[in-house]
């Protein structure tokens, strides 16, 4: 990209993207947004005469992002042995709410138990989850991206992604708790009530 | 009849009407009776909003900066 117009609009049209790139790589990547975006922004602007309309900027960089997380995690992945993991695919948030019943006195435990969340807490939440599951979660529950768009941006059929969809949910299910558990949102909850 | 467990696999779907009208069907029917299963209904919805609503995007002001520091830089390390 020689024109200086061409390098001032993409510093443009990239500088509005940024807030919502880089909450967007918060939830994929995790500590790792940071470096994500720049990656991000490198191959944006290498790719920069390929996005015609500044309208489609959105979504443009949004798939080069999504694109670059999934390459980081590959890399990750690469030469780590794979064991399986516990099947989650039956567990129950709402049973085991019921069941541990952490706030007794509560007329809305479950409801409650989700309030007690902050948004660095679910990025918390979110980064101990598998990046399979973890991407078509964020993609479709949190962007609100569709299923179909979603399965051809990850180049997988859309049975594959309403199969990773609910494994991504499970997981997410136990992680919540077991997040709440270990770092004494449970316990917080139920000293202020008291 | 479904199961507990099959109902609960096609909650999502169900809640989003992404599901076909028979096996619409045999969620109703599962419902009907399930009471369990009904409030496993209704936590999956507070956990579809809250999923969705999430707060606004924000980049913190020294993010914001060395985002820019390196737009600016981007040109001159791609013309090495």
């Amino acid at each position: 990209m020689a024109v200086t117009d061409e390098r001032v609009r993409f510093q443009e049209v990239a500088r509005e993207q940024l807030p919502w790139l880089f909450s967007l790589a918060r939830r994929l990547a995790g500590e790792e947004a940071e470096d994500v975006v720049q990656e991000c922004l490198t191959k944006a602007y290498r790719n920069f005469d390929d996005l015609r309309d500044t309208v489609a900027a959105p979504a443009w960089f949004r798939t080069i992002l999504v694109n670059c997380a999934r390459d980081r995690f590959r890399r990750e992945a690469s030469g780590i042995d794979e064991t399986p993991l516990e099947d989650v695919s039956d567990y129950s948030l709402y049973r085991t709410i019921a069941e541990e019943d952490p706030w007794p006195y509560s007329d809305s435990v479950h409801v409650d138990f989700l309030q007690s969340f902050s948004e660095d807490d679910v990025w918390k939440v979110l980064d101990a989850i598998q990046p399979k599951y973890r991407v078509p979660l964020v993609l479709v529950h949190m962007e609100g991206i569709p299923t179909r768009d979603v399965s051809r941006m990850l180049g997988v059929p859309l049975n594959t992604v309403l199969s990773w969809l609910h494994r991504g949910r499970k997981q997410f299910e136990k992680e919540l708790w077991q997040y709440a558990d270990r770092s004494g949102l449970l316990r917080e909850r139920k000293e202020s009530s008291t | 009849m479904i199961s507990c467990s099959e109902a609960v696999r096609q909650l999502w779907e169900y809640i989003e009407e992404g599901l076909d009208p028979r096996d619409r069907g045999r969620v109703d029917e599962h419902l009907a009776f399930c009471r369990t299963c009904c409030g496993e209904m209704e936590f999956a919805r507070e956990l579809r909003s809250f999923l969705a609503d999430r707060p606004p995007a924000y980049l913190p002001p020294e993010l914001e900066n060395r985002f820019n520091r390196f737009l600016t830089d981007l040109d001159s390390k791609e013309a090495r």
